[in-house]
């Protein structure tokens, strides 16, 4: 279903290139945890990485593991790629975390067809680079 | 008629509008030249001279670093109003706030974009948002729309043929424009668009706006001074703006972002002293076709989840109750830089002026035109009137 980004020849897929601010983020893709900034004082979760809570603009936030498991908010079969780096179809999802955040994601795992609204998907970790490892999901 | 919101902005006309030649590519031109074009095409459009214009702002191409400051050196040294909005109906808003405050009398908008996609492998370099929580995912502009329309249509059963029946309309529209990019590329059936390959699902080609290249300018003053220049004008009834976050950065989650340009549609009436029902001609922002479906109920034409029924049976065609991008719109006049953004104000200018020749809807009195979307983050709405507020 994925291919072997590691060993592909092709121009790669644009990967990210981490801040002081998401680093910690990428840092636990890379060990294989789901984390997510949340705030101390009103407990909103924030996602993308903010410098404050975009709720309540404390400046107190903590990063806490996630359960990595959510929900199909909504997605979209893609058949014209982003760049030729991309195998179509492929499928980018917003799921709605069970701890209530929201984040982009590719779905894998199925075919692009079974991909439903409201279907539940957990983490999957697909190792990009040495660097860089995304959280997919799969069906869960 | 309801008690208007007095604002300065009603001491403001639009006294020029211009469009440049408009096309896929315009390899002869550069965004400085086409911007240029539009600004005397405005200029001449309105029967004034360079130096009778002090305030201005303008867009030449969106990698360009030619600013206003460099244009009113052009214009002759004169101005004494500089713009940084953005270009389209945000700069509109501030050039007549800035007008209706005294800084300025009269205002030059321009933009113009050429020479800027060729390698057409890749989607457009401005649809692919370089941050490192989204392009991995391969995710562009029609991609982060598409989130957007999918979550409606489960949510409320809107279907892909209401999709289709709202790029039909904007494409036929610019199939009678000889100003288009398409001109004589229709006529469209909705199974056309339907039957056009897929891009994004729902978004099928024909659903989403081209790329292009052209050039666009607009003169603002005073009602008072326009009253000595050739008409007829359009004249600002009122108009607002809002925005929730970056565009194409945080996912656009419809729960949170969906009605965006509510806030501001409800301004703008009160300003104007209008409803929804009092507005002629939409000429709404139109990057994807669900866009226009859900600016009539952010807009609250109709309640939200019924837009897919309500832009059905002709409601948004030319001869129908909201007629929506008489001039084809992004899709089949011109999407170029953002001259585009500029165009939406164009169109309803022209329309109020009762000057889009063949795709003139009777007797416009009230014009909506808009920019934005919701899967951008934004919107901003701006109503011109053919007769001061």
């Amino acid at each position: 279903m994925t291919p072997d980004r590691m060993t592909d020849a092709r121009p790669p897929i644009p990967l990210p290139t981490p801040t002081p601010l998401s680093e910690p983020y990428w840092d636990a893709c890379r060990r294989g945890e789901l984390v997510v900034q949340r705030c101390r004082a009103c407990d909103e979760y924030v996602f993308i990485p903010q410098p404050v809570c975009t709720k309540c603009f404390s400046a107190d936030l903590e990063w806490l593991p996630s359960s990595g498991r959510g929900t199909v908010y909504s997605y979209t079969v893609v058949w014209r790629p982003q760049l030729p780096a991309f195998d179509v179809p492929y499928v980018i999802a917003i799921v709605e975390m069970d701890e209530g955040w929201y984040t982009f994601t590719n779905i894998v795992g199925c075919p692009p067809d079974d991909v439903r609204v409201g279907m539940p998907v957990r983490v999957h970790f697909q190792p990009m680079s040495d660097d860089i490892t995304l959280p997919m999901f799969k069906p869960a | 008629m309801a008690t208007k919101r007095p604002t300065a902005l009603h001491d403001v006309a639009v006294v020029g509008a211009f469009n440049t030649r408009q096309a896929r590519l315009l390899p002869d031109e550069t965004s400085l030249s086409i911007t240029l074009d539009a600004i005397r095409g405005a200029l001449a459009d309105a029967g004034l001279a360079p130096h009778d214009v002090n305030g201005v702002n303008v867009n030449v191409g969106l990698a360009s670093n030619v600013t206003a400051f460099h244009m009113a050196h052009m214009l002759g040294g004169q101005p004494s109003w500089m713009g940084a909005a953005r270009m389209g109906v945000p700069a509109v808003l501030e050039a007549a706030s800035a007008i209706g405050a005294g800084l300025c009398d009269t205002v030059v908008l321009a933009a113009g974009q050429a020479g800027a996609y060729s390698e057409r492998e890749k989607v457009a370099p401005w649809t692919r948002p370089q941050n490192e929580f989204v392009e991995c995912w391969g995710l562009y502009t029609a991609a982060e729309f598409a989130l957007i329309a999918r979550r409606h249509m489960h949510l409320y059963g809107t279907k892909p043929e209401h999709l289709a029946e709202v790029a039909a309309t904007i494409r036929n529209h610019g199939h009678i424009n000889p100003d288009a990019v398409y001109y004589e590329r229709g006529p469209f059936t909705p199974q056309d668009i339907l039957d056009s390959r897929m891009v994004a699902d729902p978004y099928h080609l024909l659903d989403c706006a081209m790329t292009s290249e052209g050039g666009a300018g607009l003169i603002l003053t005073t009602v008072e001074r326009a009253r000595d220049l050739p008409g007829p004008h359009a004249y600002v009834l009122g108009g607002a703006m809002e925005r929730m976050g970056p565009s194409y950065v945080m996912a656009p989650v419809w729960d949170r972002y969906g009605m965006v340009g509510r806030t501001s549609a409800r301004k703008a009436f009160a300003m104007a002293g209008i409803t929804p029902h009092d507005v002629d001609v939409c000429e709404f922002y139109d990057p994807f076709s669900f866009e226009i479906i859900r600016q009539f109920e952010a807009f609250e034409f109709c309640p939200q989840g019924e837009g897919g029924p309500f832009v059905m049976d002709g409601r948004i065609h030319l001869d129908g109750d909201f007629p929506v991008c008489t001039n084809g719109g992004t899709m089949s006049f011109s999407h170029a830089g953002l001259a585009q953004m500029l165009q939406k104000v164009i169109a309803g200018t022209d329309q109020v002026r009762g000057r889009m020749g063949p795709l003139q809807v009777p007797d416009v009195k009230v014009a909506m035109c808009t920019n934005g979307g919701a899967a951008a983050l934004f919107a901003e709405v701006l109503l011109l009137g053919n007769e001061p507020a």
